[in-house]
């Protein structure tokens, strides 16, 4: 027996305790949470966890520690400190609750050593983190959280079906290598896809975050698709489908992220985007591309989630998100533009910023392995979110032209949490064998080589120079407030379009079959009366004379008959 | 026009664009010095990575205004 806790336990015992703490201790509790959580996983690393319990005849690993493991547990306590402590002002007891309840799924699926348990957290997480998009209260972000919430059960059934065909196939319910070779794995591997937005299934993403609270987002945006991430690494390590799928995911989103107006809508294009550099590493299978892709995973929390805080922060103090309507803020929150910067320069994979020693694995990685094509795809995408995550979004809300908005920097809480994520952000791109030795596999890669750093800041300063030749010859697409049709068209117009014609037909058919029935029906009625009714023919009472007539006809016709 | 900050200047920003290409430039020249282990053959070509990053950016804000005539809806397309 082991000394330390499941994860999630910790958590949602301290989701309880905070639903019953009196408001002014709640800040304080969600914060211990993580604390005491990453002091738990002090012992599960010691060799701890290994947690078994028996369902039916099934045996369940609850805890499962090995590196993979354990390097997503410490990335997603680091991310809930960090974001609990950027919420620390909120007195909404729903989303405290719901924040932890959702990290805690979160934790339970990353340490989960069986598919029950795996579809038992995925589960969860769907149905707490509605509640962060839910808690901003306005009637879209009602109706964005049901869609997000239909996509999210979607995964979570198909899951169940693989995870039920998968126990029946081999008898074990463990989560290991699963392989598209059998239907069971091609149903997890879908599940796993609509969580990591997988092209065509992407759009709840950047339907829903972007409707969720300040502090939602930040939330959001750490755990869902990273547990995604965690599952195909586990289970799909080395299927070559999942480079296409990671270079598709890493082109697309940056065309729309240029032209979106919503400036975390065009974070949630990035989130994307930074999901297909790891997706492509998964697929390429080796030890330094899954190295890259997991290393890149645990940088993208840290600094998207600093973005998407600078941005909450924007958002929290000023009312507005829209690039159309932002502008000129750092005059009055210089603190908040710098650590926005920060964030910038790190997914921008500036040396000495974390994007920098991670990134860069899954690139070298394709290029080994001779996939030049996705190389190069994945260059223009690099080149791309440094144009729209790292350019974009500190110019627009910061600079541009000066809206006129005079606002204050953020409460200290969420300065704090910034200014923490920033000196991860640093530290991490300073001294990258800390990260680099939590990995799973041996790092054999050195990120500071005098060519990696002079490749890398010319593809970014020309990168720049094109944004201001663009931007001073007034090429640049001028942020507009606008909706863009995205894949959730299909099911937000062509779907509805389709369902209301369909109920249109129906009514039509019903009105009319209801019609025709009153008509054919009085036809009938009036036919019967006509023939059976009091006055109809059969019903007459006929005369002798007209009896005897029939007779003689009768009788002629025999005699004829009988001639003849 | 006093009362606009240094870096909304027109003259400032030119100066700092003039700056940020004096650097590309050097870069550039590094090129020249700093020995590659190059991936590819093309991957080694002088300049190759600066001229790749200009044409992307370029090229993917040319992209992106031809797809707003295609996807852009007014805002409150989805709440009629």
């Amino acid at each position: 027996m082991t000394d330390s806790l499941p994860p999630f336990l910790i958590f949602f015992a301290g989701a309880l305790l905070v639903a019953l703490a009196p408001g002014r201790l709640r800040p304080f509790m969600t914060l211990l949470v993580p604390i005491f959580g990453g002091w738990n996983l002090w012992y599960i690393a010691d060799g701890g966890g290994g947690l078994q319990v028996a369902l039916f005849d099934t045996q369940l690993e609850l805890v499962r520690s090995d590196k993979l493991s354990l390097l997503f547990g410490i990335l997603f306590h680091l991310a809930t400190f960090l974001a609990c402590l950027y919420a620390f002002h909120l007195k909404d007891r729903m989303q405290q609750v719901a924040a932890l309840i959702y990290a805690g799924g979160a934790l339970g699926a990353v340490f989960a050593g069986d598919l029950i348990t795996l579809f038992v957290a995925w589960e969860i997480m769907a149905v707490s983190s509605v509640y962060l998009i839910w808690a901003r209260r306005t009637p879209r972000a009602s109706a964005a959280g049901l869609r997000y919430l239909t996509m999210q059960i979607s995964s979570g059934l198909l899951l169940l079906a693989g995870a039920l065909l998968h126990i029946s196939e081999t008898g074990s319910p463990a989560f290991g290598p699963m392989g598209l070779s059998s239907l069971a794995g091609i149903l997890i591997f879908t599940a796993f896809g609509i969580k990591c937005a997988f092209p065509l299934v992407h759009s709840w993403l950047t339907d829903a975050y972007p409707e969720a609270t300040p502090t939602g987002m930040v939330f959001l945006s750490a755990f869902t698709t990273k547990v995604a991430v965690y599952g195909l690494a586990r289970g799909y390590a080395g299927t070559e489908v999942l480079i296409y799928i990671g270079t598709a995911m890493a082109m697309l989103p940056i065309f729309f992220a240029v032209i979106e107006n919503d400036l975390r809508r065009v974070l949630a294009f990035s989130l994307i985007n930074q999901v297909g550099f790891m997706v492509v590493g998964i697929g390429i299978g080796s030890h330094l591309a899954m190295n890259g892709a997991i290393s890149h995973a645990f940088n993208d929390v840290l600094f998207k989630g600093l973005l998407l805080m600078s941005m909450g922060a924007v958002l929290y103090q000023t009312g507005k998100i829209n690039g159309s309507e932002l502008g000129g803020l750092y005059k009055t929150m210089p603190i908040t533009t710098g650590l926005c910067i920060v964030g910038a320069a790190s997914i921008s994979a500036f040396p000495l910023f974390s994007g920098f020693v991670s990134k860069s694995m899954v690139m070298v990685a394709a290029a080994e392995e001779g996939y030049w094509v996705v190389w190069l795809l994945l260059l223009f995408a690099s080149a791309g979110v440094f144009h729209h995550a790292g350019i974009k979004i500190p110019y627009f809300a910061f600079f541009a032209h000066d809206s006129g908005i005079r606002t204050r920097e953020p409460p200290l809480n969420m300065l704090l949490a910034m200014g923490l994520s920033a000196l991860l952000c640093i530290g991490i791109g300073v001294f990258p064998s800390v990260l680099y030795g939590l990995l799973p596999w041996a790092v054999d890669y050195a990120p500071y080589t005098a060519d990696h750093v002079l490749t890398q800041l010319q593809l970014l300063f020309f990168s720049a120079l094109a944004f201001a030749w663009l931007n001073l010859a007034k090429l640049y697409p001028p942020e507009l407030p606008s909706v863009n049709l995205d894949a959730d068209w299909l099911y937000r117009r062509l779907g509805l379009g389709a369902a209301r014609h369909a109920e249109r037909l129906w009514v039509t058919a019903e009105r009319g079959g209801a019609r025709l029935a009153a008509h054919g029906g009085g036809l009938m009625q009036r036919a019967a009366a006509r023939h059976y009714g009091p006055a109809s023919a059969l019903a007459r009472t006929w005369s002798t004379g007209f009896a005897a007539l029939w007779i003689v006809v009768l009788l002629g016709i025999c005699l004829i008959l009988y001639y003849l | 026009m006093s009362d606009k900050a240094w870096i909304e200047k027109r003259k400032n920003v030119v100066l700092m664009v003039r700056i940020l290409l004096a650097v590309s430039i050097v870069l550039l020249l590094l090129d020249l010095v700093i020995h590659r282990h190059d991936l590819f053959s093309w991957e080694g070509w002088f300049g190759f990575y600066g001229f790749y990053g200009f044409v992307a950016c370029v090229a993917l804000v040319f992209a992106a205004k031809v797809l707003r005539k295609f996807v852009m809806r007014p805002e409150d397309y989805y709440d009629r």
